[in-house]
């Protein structure tokens, strides 16, 4: 049984929509734009997400999010049922943040981690042990920001796949098609990316995060 | 099946999606229980998933959404007063009406920026009709300004000499008899 129950579709108290998305779709291509604003609010989180998680800048992220959506708008007839409606508009994101990163040679800067090659298995290096995290930490901005910050530190192929898969709750195929690669490329990427997150955070998370509040990310001492 | 450290390491992922047959799962499960590091592994693994997958962590910038749908107001083709069309309306009436009042202050501000001073004699009127560059004879304690040599100036021990337009900014009246030429109403 998968130990992951999580649903692909937003909550439903995200949307105030009084149709639903196949109805909405519909009625935008006979010409309710009016329509389209209740359509993309459930993902408008997803679309920025999307985009930030490739240029990391909340700037840039937020103006192709905007770019991404209008192109939705623009080219919605192009969308075919037999995808996602959310699974495409991510995928416009992605490419429109991919062509504005390419255009801020932003490659340049990309981090360490993102050059070693895939082919290799990943050592985890840090082997603390957690306890169980409550989600209630995550109430606490600084967590937050730590999560973000380890995040960041990901190369650019690890961090789109995982926030894909594992913050937008795609499935491994969906990824696959949003980011244009295999189902393999995914798998391979996700458990790097997890892997070296885990890496990241296990210091910080398996020491006493949720229990004293200390966010340090120096190496504790290992059971071992 | 028996599973060493390094197949848990490389199988964890597939592992936690639910995506390894039941014999290989057995197997994990089985070594993981005896193995304190991979249980590390998985356990932080499975940590990392359920964090970052909370929604609490997509979070976008204050305003984003704001900006997002006046983005697609000031784009979308309007076909019809509906909905969010008529926001988009109410939003264009209040903008305008943000707009007058922004271009109403500026109105105050500049028309308070230009205003003249008080002019020094209540009864007088602006001379607009004197060249601005014109040289003139202004007192200190005077409320006219005149032409040099005009019989009508006081003070004369206390003159000052400067244009129309400065004089006019000052509070200074054109002197109706050596500048009546300039004056309407001379």
């Amino acid at each position: 049984m998968p130990e992951r129950l999580i649903s692909l579709e937003p909550p439903a108290n995200q949307s105030d929509s009084k149709f639903d998305e196949a109805t909405l779709l519909r009625r935008v291509l006979a010409g309710e734009n009016d329509l389209f604003y209740q359509l993309i609010r459930p993902y408008e989180r997803r679309v920025y997400a999307a985009a930030f998680a490739i240029l990391r800048n909340e700037a840039d992220a937020e103006d192709v999010a905007q770019e991404a959506v209008l192109k939705a708008f623009k080219h919605i007839r192009q969308f075919r049922a037999e995808a996602k409606f959310s699974t495409w508009l991510i995928q416009i994101t992605v490419n429109e943040a991919r062509m504005r990163r390419r255009k801020a040679h932003a490659s340049l800067m990309e981090p360490l981690v993102d050059r070693p090659d895939e082919e290799g298995n990943y050592t985890p290096r840090d082997f603390a042990d957690w306890r169980e995290i409550p989600s209630e930490t995550l109430e606490r901005k600084e967590v937050r920001l730590k999560l973000a910050e380890a995040l960041a530190q990901l190369g650019q192929i690890y961090r789109e796949v995982f926030v894909l898969r594992d913050m937008q709750h795609l499935s491994i195929d969906e990824t696959a098609r949003a980011l244009g690669i295999s189902t393999a490329s995914v798998k391979t990427r996700l458990l790097r990316a997890r892997l070296m997150l885990r890496d990241l955070l296990a210091p910080g998370l398996g020491g006493a995060w949720s229990m004293s509040g200390n966010l340090s990310f120096e190496k504790g001492a290992k059971p071992w | 099946m028996v599973v060493n450290c390094e197949q848990v390491w490389q199988e964890v992922s597939n592992y936690l999606d639910g995506e390894v047959s039941p014999g290989l799962r057995a197997a994990i499960e089985a070594h993981v229980s005896g193995c304190q590091q991979c249980a590390a592994v998985v356990n932080g693994t499975r940590n990392v998933i359920e964090l970052y997958g909370d929604e609490r962590m997509l979070e976008v910038p204050l305003g984003f959404s704001q900006r997002l749908h006046r983005r697609l107001d000031a784009n979308l083709p309007v076909r019809n007063l509906q909905s969010s069309d008529r926001r988009s309306f109410l939003g264009w009436m209040v903008a305008a009406a943000a707009a007058c009042l922004v271009l109403g202050s500026l109105e105050v501000a500049r028309s308070s920026a230009l205003r003249r001073p008080p002019l020094r004699s209540a009864m007088a009127q602006p001379g607009g009709g004197v060249p601005p560059e014109l040289a003139v004879v202004v007192s200190e304690n005077g409320k006219l300004f005149h032409l040099a040599g005009c019989g009508f100036i006081h003070e004369k021990d206390k003159l000052r000499i400067l244009t129309a337009a400065v004089a006019q900014r000052e509070g200074y009246t054109p002197c109706v008899r050596c500048l009546g030429k300039y004056l309407d109403t001379a």
